[in-house]
């Protein structure tokens, strides 16, 4: 393994396990404060007990999302000081107010988690819709700094160094709406979902339990809202690629030739070789009107670029199919969910409905991974998209195989522990209920 | 702008020394306890620390902030040539945070507890040590911009006598203030007295390591021996330093509490700023080339701007909430 290739699979480690449990903490609290808000207006213990055994789960999480975090702050530095020295004046002040975001989230948390009898009940509650708001602001400004390098603005770029730096135009580029909206719905669908899925699933085992329907109908009617409104967001997202970064956009759709009136290609397996996307269904004129509202519109293919700056289309493809696909099943998931609850009432929480909610538990998880495997795979060459390149960015200091494998192991054995003591506090909890 | 940015950089590093410092210190004194007193210091460390660990490592990260923000030059130097125990101190600060939560949250007490505390215990120590280390190293003089091989550039400026025995004298200061911190957080008396002892043990290992520190610097010429008495600022504070041991010993016999933790604070107050002040604005000592400060590493005025107004906004809102945090678990032992 190159010192480059180890350094980027480091960065996509850290960054595809930090993900994970961000979602999660920018979720739960409003499935929790949904939950404890039932428990202070109706009294019913159930939700009680719901809010107590998902804080204790959150607990764990929200830890190791912090120490992975932490990690990222430094590995930005330890993996790209190329990146970092011309990046840090420009795009440092949205990881401030992050920092600033996250603070506070972590003090709130601190209340929400062990202030249960040491506040009033109101004021608890307040503080766990606080984490739930802090988290969403947190994870707007950090991704912020990740649609400036699609979206470079707030600088001029005059012989290898940034100069006439405007930090608003930087943080509020062009890119900031898309992605800070697409990513905040896709933390709601992809926790909500797993959620609804754990409990399905619990469910199934133990069907007299109150505490999982009630957590599954909460989950479901959180989620079900983001999952359906999530695909409206990828269009505005995929439009907005398509007018800024085309190689991108005809690396998602593996589409090499320029043309006016294409098509859109649904799976596939494109060839870099042959420069042709083969085994997919393709609907002649959707691509063309899709981006960019008109049937007949240009779109660029990828042989319209130097070869030299073609990301790994295969890679990015593959990964942009499997997420919209995870997005759509979710999406008329939480459509039968809402059938079912007004109008088929005896289907809802029926064993097969449960099933498919069950196998349906990581994929708006997988969807957050890919999503993200698109759109940073997508952007290579780049680290600064058509600025600075990620090979010049990268660290001089050799041996980057052991940093990647010292965190593999230990993120490896994060999860698996992190999954174990949630099948403890699961046991726990169902001989309580 | 840049003094305001600089004066949030040097508050965050101090406020991390102290809160996250007794963090860590909680687990190097668990560490260190023995028999009957092991179980009763990890009960008092999980309760005390738990609502406010978070909270305490934030300043970790907004130190980071400022700097790749406004000193990326000083960021990105540090990132490259103390590469590995920065790699090293961040696996402590994972095992670290994740073992103490786990040894909470884990439903089900049995033999596991046992891994947790040894993997909190041990972190705690490895991230102190390799945070010290990388202080060290810092001014070690031995930082090379150029390095003509492997060793010289990532190895020779941490793995040297100075930077360890600043990792050690870390140790025994994160220990200090732990143990202060610790008593009041207990309202056993038993307790109470088994860790007003510790404070006092801890405070000379504090002054023996740092006597050590000074021999060090001498040996591996640092010149840090020659810089603190040149420098008037620097031997009044640690003199005052030195000076109010005393009156904490005092004071902790007494019981006082609040008082206590206040003098321990201003005791890292001094230390820290007696130490830093002998090398105010340096930051990075470059070996073969201009030394990294803060104000030649300064990001443009622009962004110092926009850093310093978004410290200053962030700082109403962290402070009073951070204050709220503390008065929920901290202030109500004392009325009890």
């Amino acid at each position: 393994m190159t010192d480059f290739l180890a350094a980027r699979s480091t960065m996509a480690l850290s960054l595809g396990f930090h993900i994970i449990f961000a979602c999660i903490g920018m979720t739960m609290p409003f499935l929790m404060v949904i939950s404890h808000w039932f428990w202070l207006k109706r009294k019913d213990e159930v939700y009680l007990k719901l809010t107590k055994a998902w804080s204790k789960g959150v607990a764990i999480f929200f830890a190791i999302g912090a120490v992975s975090g932490t990690a990222l702050s430094f590995e930005l530095g330890l993996l790209w000081p190329g990146f970092m020295k011309h990046a840090g004046p420009i795009i440092g002040m949205p990881f401030s107010w992050e920092g600033t975001a996250f603070f506070v989230e972590a003090i709130f948390i601190g209340i929400f988690l062990y202030g249960w009898n040491k506040v009033n009940p109101y004021v608890h509650w307040i503080s766990g819709l606080l984490v739930g708001i802090s988290g969403i602001i947190s994870g707007i400004f950090v991704v912020c700094a990740n649609a400036w390098m699609n979206a470079p603005a707030g600088f001029d770029w005059v012989n290898g160094e940034a100069v006439n730096i405007d930090p608003f135009a930087a943080m509020f580029n062009p890119a900031w709406v898309s992605q800070t909206s697409h990513m905040t719905i896709a933390a709601f669908v992809a926790t909500s979902f797993a959620v609804a899925g754990l409990h399905a699933f619990l469910l199934l085992k133990n069907r007299e339990n109150k505490i999982h329907r009630k957590a599954i109908i909460i989950a479901l009617s959180f989620g079900s809202i983001f999952a359906v409104l999530q695909p409206l967001s990828g269009d505005y997202s995929a439009k907005d690629v398509a007018k800024r970064q085309p190689i991108k956009l005809a690396s998602m759709e593996g589409h090499f030739k320029t043309e006016k009136g294409a098509g859109l290609t649904i799976g596939g397996i494109p060839n870099e070789q042959t420069e042709t996307t083969k085994f997919g269904i393709k609907i002649p004129y959707l691509l063309s009107f899709l981006a960019y509202g008109n049937f007949n519109s240009e779109v660029k293919g990828l042989d319209d670029f130097p070869r030299g700056n073609w990301p790994p289309v295969l890679i990015v493809h593959l990964a942009f199919q499997i997420m919209v696909a995870c997005g759509f099943i979710l999406a008329a998931l939480g459509i039968f969910f809402w059938i079912f609850r007004f109008k088929w009432k005896d289907k809802l929480l029926s064993k097969r409905f449960l099933m498919i909610t069950a196998i349906c538990t990581p994929l708006g998880f997988i969807a957050v991974e890919a999503g993200w495997i698109v759109t940073e795979v997508g952007r290579q060459p780049w680290a600064i998209y058509n600025i600075l390149k990620t090979v010049d960015s990268v660290t001089p200091v050799p041996g980057q195989v052991f940093h990647f494998s010292a965190f593999l192991v230990i993120y490896t054995i994060l999860s698996i522990v992190a999954y174990w003591l949630m099948g403890r506090q699961i046991k726990v909890l169902d001989r309580e209920g | 702008m840049l003094y305001v940015v600089i004066f949030f950089l040097l508050v965050s590093v101090y406020l991390y020394c102290l809160l996250g410092g007794a963090d860590f210190g909680a687990g190097i004194v668990e560490l260190t306890a023995r028999g009957a007193s092991k179980e009763r210091t990890k009960n008092l460390v999980s309760e005390s620390m738990a609502p406010i660990w978070e909270a305490n490592h934030m300043w970790l990260i907004i130190t980071v902030v400022i700097l790749f923000n406004a000193f990326p030059a000083i960021y990105t130097q540090v990132s490259i040539s103390l590469y590995i125990p920065l790699i090293l101190l961040l696996i402590g600060i994972v095992l670290r945070g994740t073992a103490f939560t786990f040894r909470h949250y884990d439903a089900i007490k049995d033999d596991s507890q046992k891994v947790y505390s040894r993997i909190f215990a041990y972190s705690s120590l490895i991230v102190t040590f390799f945070f010290g280390l990388i202080i060290g190293a810092l001014i070690s003089g031995k930082i090379t911009a150029k390095p003509g091989n492997f060793i010289e550039g990532y190895i020779t400026p941490w793995l040297n006598i100075f930077s360890i025995s600043v990792g050690i004298f870390l140790c025994t200061l994160f220990s200090f203030i732990a143990s202060v911190y610790l008593i009041g957080d207990s309202t056993e008396e038993s307790i109470r007295k088994e860790f007003i002892i510790k404070a006092k043990h801890t405070t000379i290992a504090m002054v023996i390591s740092g006597g050590i520190v000074f021999i060090a610097s001498f040996i591996e010429k640092a010149d840090l021996v020659v810089q603190f008495f040149s420098h008037p600022v620097s031997i009044t504070l640690i003199i005052i330093a030195t000076l109010v041991l005393p009156v904490l010993w005092i004071t902790l016999g007494k019981g006082l509490i609040w008082f206590s933790r206040v003098i321990a604070g201003a005791q890292l107050l001094f230390i820290l700023g007696g130490f830093y002040a002998i090398y105010f604005p340096t930051i990075v000592k470059i070996k073969d080339g201009a030394n990294l400060t803060l104000f030649n590493s300064a990001a443009p005025d622009v962004t110092l701007n926009y850093l310093g107004w978004a410290l200053i906004i962030g700082s109403f809102i962290i402070f009073p909430s951070l204050f709220y945090l503390l008065k929920i678990f901290k202030f109500k032992t004392e009325e009890e």
